[in-house]
């Protein structure tokens, strides 16, 4: 990862290698999506039980993938803010929350889709489907929080501190929605985890997955050198109101 | 340990000085309760089933929306820059601040759930249970708040704020809560299992939450 | 394309709803990238630059003025 590569710690040889890298990355974004989209509708079959619906699983699973990974990247950017004091850590950890987001609404409503075909049923509160709903609004929570601190060191803290709650408590909050599941078992065979996949559904599902990590490390830089040109564009400013007064 | 005592009772004596702060949570908890089936529909059945969720969201509201208390009033005066470089470690203070917090207001909104659950049909003979399992729950309510309120000190409007960022916290605590209570009403199973996982996480938050509370708070103190 | 079967609609629906949150997000981005670069690009122009008399910053973006070119 980017962030971790201490020569990358100055914001302007990060600049540099992020725009270097970048054309590059949306090439091979467009690749793999165009061959992960090809494999998923004309190469895989159609799974014996669930028919053609399953072709949703090749976006809702690479998608989990991303959502569930980018809380990773920001809970390890926060452990590089708080314990390592890496100067880009918290532009990662900024850039990185709206993207997980998105993902993560993506998985939100691929299965909401997939389900009702397969289960009937639009939503259904079973473990999986809760905890990303959950790992949503966590997301959510950082976006807020990133807003509502103006100053960006005190939000770069804040959120990195709130992302480390909620990655401390996300097992606990999986956990007891797992034995609030079994409590009140819930109707219907729904194998949330998918059917068992054969090996020729498998290889569009990676096509696609390495496409949506592609997707996310391109989305991630740019955002990221987003954030660093508009830290730089916010001194600037005090910058000028600084001059102005003076004059 | 003293310096805590006495922070604690400090802020418990203030909190009953001020007064109003405690009778609006619990006023807010009787109007939520008391709109809440004429959302739902009077049938008696369906509020006794739904009594135990509501009781705790409710709970969980009220308290939350209280919980800016905990350090909103000592940062604008500058008590809490006086507390910050006492004896006691500004994570002893946050724990000091959130039991306060628990007696002043947590305590208070369980002991009216009984009466509360009365307008629900919730069934009586499981009222100490009830009671029970909120002082046993509310513990975490008041430490998980405390780290909503310390991330958004001094923030404008940060009312809501502090329930977007916990909310998703307070699964756990909802889920055992009001399993604990189900359980006794309904069955099947025993309420004891999920009431020791209440326990856990109330321990656990007691512990863990001052530490997140602290560094938050430090980081608002530039 | 094949057909989709029974259930087309929430195939491509599926599809086309999260095609459109990522575009969204994509195009977002990118312009948030751009307009940033346009910012920074019109205060410079004006003679604005980080070396002159910039205020100090507190926290850990002073780094990034300091260390940057």
């Amino acid at each position: 990862m980017t962030f971790s590569l201490t020569n990358l710690a100055n914001p302007t040889r990060f600049l540099n290698f992020a725009g270097a890298v970048i054309p590059w990355l949306a090439v091979l974004t467009a690749i793999l999506l165009g061959v992960g989209l090809y494999q998923a509708f004309f190469v895989a079959p159609a799974d014996y039980q669930q028919g053609e619906t399953v072709r949703i699983m090749y976006i809702h699973v690479p998608a989990a993938w991303v959502g569930m990974g980018c809380y990773v990247v920001i809970a390890i950017a926060a452990l590089g803010t708080l314990i390592w004091r890496h100067p880009l850590a918290d532009v990662a950890a900024k850039a990185a929350a709206p993207i997980g987001a998105t993902f993560t609404f993506v998985i939100l409503v691929t299965g909401s889709l997939w389900g009702k075909p397969m289960w009937g049923t639009y939503w259904v509160w079973d473990a999986r489907l809760t905890s990303l709903l959950v790992l949503f609004l966590l997301y959510l929570g950082l976006i807020a929080l990133w807003q509502a601190i103006e100053e960006p060191g005190r939000a770069g803290r804040a959120a990195a501190i709130l992302a480390l709650v909620g990655a401390v408590n996300l097992p606990i909050i999986k956990f007891s929605v797992d034995w609030w599941n079994t409590l009140h078992q819930p109707s219907s065979v729904l194998r949330a985890d998918g059917p068992t996949i054969d090996s020729a559904l498998l290889t569009p599902l990676f096509v696609m997955g390495g496409a949506f990590l592609a997707l996310f490390v391109l989305l991630h830089l740019i955002a990221m050198r987003a954030e660093i040109l508009r830290r730089r564009v916010r001194v600037l400013q005090q910058t000028q109101v600084a001059q102005a007064a003076r004059a | 340990m003293k310096a805590a005592l006495a922070l604690i009772r400090r802020d418990i004596a203030l909190a009953f000085r001020e007064g109003g702060a405690i009778g609006v949570a619990l006023g807010f908890y009787l109007v939520v309760i008391a709109i809440a089936p004429f959302g739902l529909g009077p049938d008696l059945n369906l509020l006794s089933r739904v009594a135990p969720g509501l009781l705790w969201i409710a709970l969980l509201l009220a308290a939350l929306l209280s919980a800016d208390r905990i350090f909103h009033n000592d940062y604008e005066d500058g008590s809490l820059d006086v507390l910050a470089m006492g004896t006691l470690p500004l994570a002893g203070v946050a724990a000091s601040k959130s039991l306060a917090h628990w007696i002043t207001t947590c305590v208070p909104l369980a002991l009216l759930a009984p009466v509360l659950g009365l307008l629900l049909n919730f069934p009586i003979h499981t009222i100490p249970l009830l009671v029970l399992a909120m002082l046993v729950g509310t513990p975490a309510v008041s430490f998980i708040a405390s780290i909503g309120a310390s991330l958004t000190l001094g923030l404008r409007r940060s009312g809501l704020l502090v329930a977007l960022l916990v909310l998703p916290l307070y699964v756990p605590v909802l889920i055992f809560g009001v399993s604990t209570i189900s359980a006794a009403v309904t069955g099947p199973g025993s309420p004891w299992p999920p009431f020791l996982m209440l326990c856990a996480i109330s321990l656990a938050s007691m512990v863990l939450a001052p530490l997140a509370a602290a560094a938050a708070l430090r980081t608002g103190f530039r | 394309m094949l057909g989709l079967g029974p259930h087309a609609s929430f195939i491509i629906a599926a599809y086309a709803v999260a095609f459109a949150a990522l575009g969204v997000l994509t195009v977002a981005t990118l312009a948030d990238d751009r307009k940033q670069r346009r910012l920074l690009a019109d205060l410079e122009r004006r003679g604005i630059t980080r070396r002159s008399a910039a205020k100090p910053r507190p926290a850990a973006t002073s780094t990034v003025t300091r260390t940057a070119s």
